[in-house]
């Protein structure tokens, strides 16, 4: 049962993984119910940057009631997120969207693709198929070699990595390591940059698998009221019958062959 | 007990805090965060007599202590709304106002005739729209087409009308007057300020629609200036918005003329605006001995 709420939470520990990337776990009951490809939506304490800022839960420790979150600081708010230490309080909503299918595509080989700062979701997407799925395969792509999250996704399947400069694994974008390491799938799951999941969407399409893509846009509200955060997809949503699906609940997970992006 | 009840229009309201239109869905998203029985009423979003697909992304955007958005009204239709929204919000002791929107007057006339024998108690006519280009805003800026529009739809509505105001006017005393010559029961004011955002990195509109309306606490000085120009201006209750967060904003609103209040992009920032506005107007009743909510509506001149 997934019951949202707003609470002020803990943070456990911080710290920063790469250029701009940070590390952090927070306390808090919402772990009992995370699912991975749920997001939680963090407010700032600066009460000039109003609306949260959704962010993609990395890691859930349902035994220490704690969720870890990885983000790349682009604003004010990820900024002031930053900055917060052991101790410091955070207000949070959660937890929101329905996540990756896992169930789903147990038993099955899979490509878990991670772009830039949609790597995190497939970490603990990777943990949950860990053991269940027949193959997986961890694919992503960075702009250089700082390849934060790597180790830990390298527990949970094999990882390929892709980087734009070139200074690690396949140079270029994940596509590219997937083609010079001849790998195949069952069915893909994956979140990252819009070109990077329209090409995803294309090889889906091509090899006739379905693909399951973790979609981003600006929100408001994050619980399906403001109808800020649509995509158009390919039948009616069931909210307002015009083809504009709510990303923050009916996704951000899609069959990519359901939406048009 | 304080009494905190209001009356607009011959409607009695068990307190004065509403939702405002398009912040709050038709409460189902909300009502796993707030006790809808504990409002006065629910404000839908707007609804059109068809389906709207509404604006391209992205349609809202952060700005400097408040928000522009440029949704452009999507919506399922009033049929949809009427089979699925409606006996929702019947689920809970509240009254229901719906939020009507149209880009021609027959498309208004068609929602508010097929609402004639629903069991709400109330139609807000949104003619202030910032973000549709036919209809909405068009009728809500010209004092003339403001009154025959509202004419022509107190004839049809079964149900007090309360037509809602924009801000983007020179004289918004005008236009609450033709509203109230044209047979309007209430006024809604205000709806957003029109407004813009650049992202200098890409030098292109930070939303789509390039303009937004904008809402949340840096209007609240625009809005609440504006409800105590209405208010001295005709005779007809108001339902006052604009940035309200917490019963000393709703206060405000009411010391200023409003008879109702409602709650709007503040509902984003904390989903249980609403119930927290409701207990802080009862603890200032408490703080002040004021027996009778309403005795503080306009009080200050």
């Amino acid at each position: 049962m997934n019951l949202k709420r707003k609470e002020t939470a803990v943070v456990f520990r911080q710290e920063q993984l790469a250029e701009g990337i940070y590390d952090m776990w927070i306390e808090t009951g919402l772990a009992d119910q995370a699912k991975p490809g749920q997001f939680i939506s963090v407010y700032t304490q600066d009460k000039s940057t109003l609306l949260p800022r959704p962010i993609s839960i990395c890691e859930v420790d349902k035994e220490h009631k704690r969720l870890r979150i990885v983000y790349r600081v682009v604003g004010k708010g990820t900024t002031e997120f930053a900055a917060y230490r052991a101790g410091s309080k955070i207000d949070i909503l959660g937890t929101l969207g329905n996540g990756f299918p896992v169930e789903e595509v147990a038993d099955k080989r899979v490509f878990l693709m991670g772009g830039g700062i949609g790597i995190p979701p497939m970490l603990e997407t990777a943990k949950q198929l860990c053991g269940k799925s027949a193959e997986t395969n961890i694919i992503v792509g960075y702009r250089n070699n700082e390849l934060f999250l790597k180790k830990d996704l390298e527990k949970y399947g094999n990882v390929y990595i892709a980087t734009e400069d070139g200074s690690a694994g396949t140079k270029g974008n994940v596509m590219n390591a997937i083609e010079e390491n001849a790998l195949q799938a069952d069915v893909i799951l994956a979140c990252g940059p819009m070109p990077m999941l329209r090409a995803i969407k294309k090889y889906a399409e091509e090899h006739n698998i379905p693909a399951y893509i973790s979609l981003e846009e600006r929100m408001a509200c994050g619980v399906g009221a403001c109808l800020g955060c649509v995509v158009k997809t390919k039948e009616k949503d069931h909210h307002s019958h015009v083809n504009n699906a709510r990303i923050c609940t009916d996704g951000p997970v899609y069959l990519a062959s359901e939406v048009e992006i | 007990m304080k009494n905190t009840k209001v009356t607009i229009a011959g409607v009695e309201f068990k307190n004065p805090v509403m939702t405002a239109s398009g912040t709050f869905g038709s409460g189902m998203e909300y009502s796993e965060f707030v006790d809808l029985n504990c409002l006065g009423a629910v404000v839908t979003k707007g609804v059109a007599n068809v389906p709207w697909e509404g604006n391209p992304t992205p349609r809202v955007q952060e700005t400097y202590g408040g928000m522009l958005n440029a949704i452009g009204l999507q919506n399922p239709g009033i049929d949809v709304f009427i089979e699925r929204d409606i006996p929702f919000l019947k689920q809970f002791d509240t009254k229901i106002i719906v939020n009507v929107c149209g880009r021609t007057a027959a498309d208004y006339v068609e929602v508010v005739e097929k609402l004639g024998d629903q069991p709400v108690d109330m139609l807000e006519i949104n003619v202030s729209c910032p973000n549709v280009k036919h209809g909405g805003i068009a009728f809500g800026q010209n004092p003339d087409s403001l009154f025959e529009i509202t004419k022509e739809i107190k004839a049809k509505a079964k149900q007090p009308i309360i037509m809602k105001l924009s801000p983007n006017v020179t004289d918004i005393t005008e236009m609450a007057k033709a509203a109230e010559a044209g047979g309007s029961d209430a006024l809604s004011l205000i709806n957003t300020i029109t407004g813009m955002k650049i992202d200098i990195h890409k030098r292109a509109f930070a939303l789509a629609n390039k303009t937004g309306g904008l809402s949340g606490p840096a209007i609240k000085p625009v809005a609440v200036r504006m409800v105590y120009q209405v208010a001295n201006a005709v005779n007809l209750p108001i339902i006052g918005m604009g940035g309200i967060a917490n019963a000393e904003d709703a206060i405000e609103f009411m010391m200023a003329g409003a008879t109702g209040v409602a709650v709007g992009a503040m509902n984003f920032v904390n989903p249980y605006t609403t119930k927290e506005v409701v207990d802080g107007i009862e603890s200032y009743m408490e703080r002040y001995a004021i027996e009778n909510l309403s005795d503080i509506i306009g009080c200050v001149k």
